[in-house]
């Protein structure tokens, strides 16, 4: 008797992906469907796409799905929760998406510690609109609108993102990883499982950062797209663990904040 | 009816919002709607419901959407610099046919403006709430009891149509103290078959979606949309007609100015002057019908209202050239007096006279 051992994941559209061939946007779809699989929580998930290559991810995930104006998923994923706290709701998010028009949405909704899942797909470009610089482009990198490279005098730094936000007491889980190797591709899936475990258990705000690439806009096949990305991103980039508070010995993130208390009174308090 | 209390119509708004089944509601501070957002700080959490203030305009009219998408009755309210904030996401919500209330509690502008009362935002609100093709109902109360009475109605219609409605008030309605008698509280809950809560595996996945590629297929949205106007405008056009069966001079104007025309016309029907009063109560659809029903008899228009003349442009448009359409108005946070619209109308007695 034969044996199915890979196929695709119930919670995948039986679609075919609008994305460019070897771009990581695809590998990325299958790992969170595979995990809303393994999971089972397929009928109590919500998924937010953003504006950006995955803006048709409505169409790939078989859980029910919002389509978030340009930046704004965090915040939309906000109201999804908080009325809906028994569900299990992710946002998913490129460079341009989140670290741009949508830095505030993000900043605001890790530092209150919304109780949602964000993958972030960092490829250093906008892919969707033609290739030009993001706000984690490297300096030095030529897009359409940094034609002579990125001029850090001019254009300012790339924002590590995962860094920014486990400063912050909200996050529960900020981890940064790659899809470039087996090995690594596996990483990636138990960091992202973790990020929607934590999210179950009401641990807190999780993100995933996976450094991604490009291959159209970069101009490089998807083989030498991952050796550019390990060349240049992740030593920008550098992978690993930022923030995890179960790791640090707390339940969730309230637990390991150092101040929450109930109230605090400045005289101008109604009776 | 319940027995009258005192109340703000600002707190009047969030309290009649309660008794509507508002189950969240998310706010940015911005005067003069801010006792809206307090009131509702207040009670949501001691009701089990969602109170949140967000980081912005534009994150508090995404997190409407995120939270009517899954079927909720979902709120939000501002001032004029703030509304403009939202109308990103007012656009998306009216993209994504999503029900919603958003309250506009107006100042003057343009830019920062000023922080008095102004009726500014007519065209923003009426004409072009967002990018793209869509309308908005807009309900422009004048008293505290309708500030209660509008609220409660606006989540109705929001979900019988599917579409954001906006509560257009201004700083001095939000701000004023009257009796006002709410509404009971609505227990029945609206099935919403399309909301994106998590199928359960009982149903098909549902997407809450404004993204339409195929130009076809963005065409018969936008058209389909329409056809709903098309019902709307037929079924909830409304205006308050004042002294007007035999009226020769006609008043138009909404909220704030329409109290001050209401005290000019008692005035100038006490000097025998034939002058009634239209108070549009929605100002999207516009209450063509109303100024139809006194086009024929009225000899002429007096448009009032606290901005540059904006509202003017659509008794115009359903006067259509028949009658002079004349406006008077005060801007920047200044309060029409009666005196002054009173003057107004004697002088436009005279010119009837000369004719
Ligand atoms: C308000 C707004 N501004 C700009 C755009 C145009 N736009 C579409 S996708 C995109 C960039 C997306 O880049 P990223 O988030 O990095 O995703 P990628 O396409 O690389 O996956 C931009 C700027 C838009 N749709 N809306
Ligand atoms: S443009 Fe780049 S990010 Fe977009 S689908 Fe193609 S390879 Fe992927």
């Amino acid at each position: 008797m034969s044996e199915i051992i890979f196929k695709r994941p119930d919670a995948l559209e039986d679609t075919v992906f609008s994305y460019c061939p070897g771009c990581t946007h695809g590998i990325s779809h299958r790992l969170i469907a595979e995990i809303i699989d393994e999971l089972g929580i397929e009928g109590t998930t919500i998924g937010v796409a953003p504006v950006g290559c995955s803006v048709m991810a409505c169409d790939f995930f078989t859980c029910d799905m919002f389509e978030a104006a340009h930046g704004r998923a965090p915040a939309v994923a906000t109201g999804i929760k908080r009325v809906n706290p028994d569900n299990v709701v992710f946002a998913y998010q490129g460079d341009g998406d989140l670290a741009s028009i949508g830095m505030a949405e993000t900043v605001h909704a890790a530092t209150r510690g919304e109780n949602i899942t964000v993958i972030f797909i960092n490829n250093a470009i906008y892919g969707m609109t033609g290739g030009q610089m993001a706000p984690t482009s490297l300096p030095g990198q030529v897009t359409q609108t940094s034609p002579f490279g990125r001029d850090v005098m001019q254009a300012g730094y790339p924002i590590r993102v995962v860094e920014l936000l486990s400063e912050l007491d909200g996050v529960a889980l900020a981890q940064r990883v790659t899809l470039d190797t087996p090995k690594h591709v596996h990483e990636a899936k138990r960091a992202i499982k973790k990020a929607f475990e934590y999210q179950i258990a009401g641990v807190g705000y999780s993100i995933v950062e996976i450094v991604s690439t490009c291959p159209t806009n970069w101009g490089l096949s998807p083989q030498d797209a991952f050796q550019w990305m390990r060349d240049n991103m992740l030593p920008y980039y550098p992978l690993g663990v930022y923030r995890d508070v179960k790791a640090e010995g707390f339940d969730n993130i309230h637990d390991r904040a150092a101040d929450k208390r109930e109230r605090l009174s400045c005289g101008k308090d109604e009776k | 009816m319940s027995e009258k209390v005192l109340m703000k119509g600002n707190e009047a708004i969030a309290e009649a919002a309660l008794r509507a089944g508002c189950q969240c509601f998310f706010g940015y501070p911005i005067t003069p709607q801010t006792e809206l957002a307090a009131y509702m700080s207040k009670r949501m959490p001691k009701l089990g419901r969602v109170y949140l203030q967000a980081e912005s305009e534009i994150a508090a009219i995404n997190m409407v959407y995120g939270a009517a998408g899954t079927g909720a009755r979902a709120m939000t309210s501002s001032s004029s610099p703030g509304i403009s904030l939202k109308s990103e996401g007012i656009s998306y919500m009216a993209g994504a046919d999503l029900p919603g209330v958003i309250v506009n509690i107006t100042r003057g502008g343009p830019g920062l403006g000023g922080i008095q009362p102004a009726q500014s935002d007519y065209w923003q609100a009426t004409r072009a709430a967002g990018h793209g093709d869509f309308h908005m109902i807009v309900l422009a109360p004048s008293t505290v009891q309708e500030m209660a009475d509008e609220v409660y109605n606006a989540f109705e219609i929001a979900d019988r149509y599917r579409t954001p409605v906006m509560i257009l008030g201004d700083g001095m309605l939000g701000q004023m103290m009257e009796p006002v008698s709410l509404p009971q509280e609505k227990t029945e809950k609206t099935d919403k078959p399309w909301a994106a809560d998590g199928h359960r595996n009982k149903r098909k996945k549902n997407v809450i979606n404004s993204l339409f590629l195929k130009t076809q297929e963005l065409e018969d949205k936008n058209i389909e949309r329409f056809e709903r106007y098309e019902i709307i405008k037929e079924n909830e056009q409304r205006a308050e007609m004042y002294v007007t069966d035999d009226a020769e001079i006609i008043i138009v104007a909404f909220g704030a100015s329409a109290r001050v025309a209401r005290s000019a016309v008692d005035r100038a029907r006490s000097v025998g002057i034939k002058v009634g009063l239209i108070r549009p109560i929605t100002l999207w659809p516009y209450p063509t019908k109303a100024i139809e029903s006194v086009v024929d008899r009225a000899k002429k228009f007096l448009v009032v209202e606290m901005n540059m003349g904006q509202m003017v442009d659509d008794v115009r448009l359903s006067v259509a050239g028949r009658k002079a359409v004349d406006f008077f108005g005060h801007t920047g946070g200044i309060i029409p007096t009666p005196t002054e619209v009173f003057e107004q109308i004697e002088r436009i007695a005279v010119e009837k006279g000369d004719e």
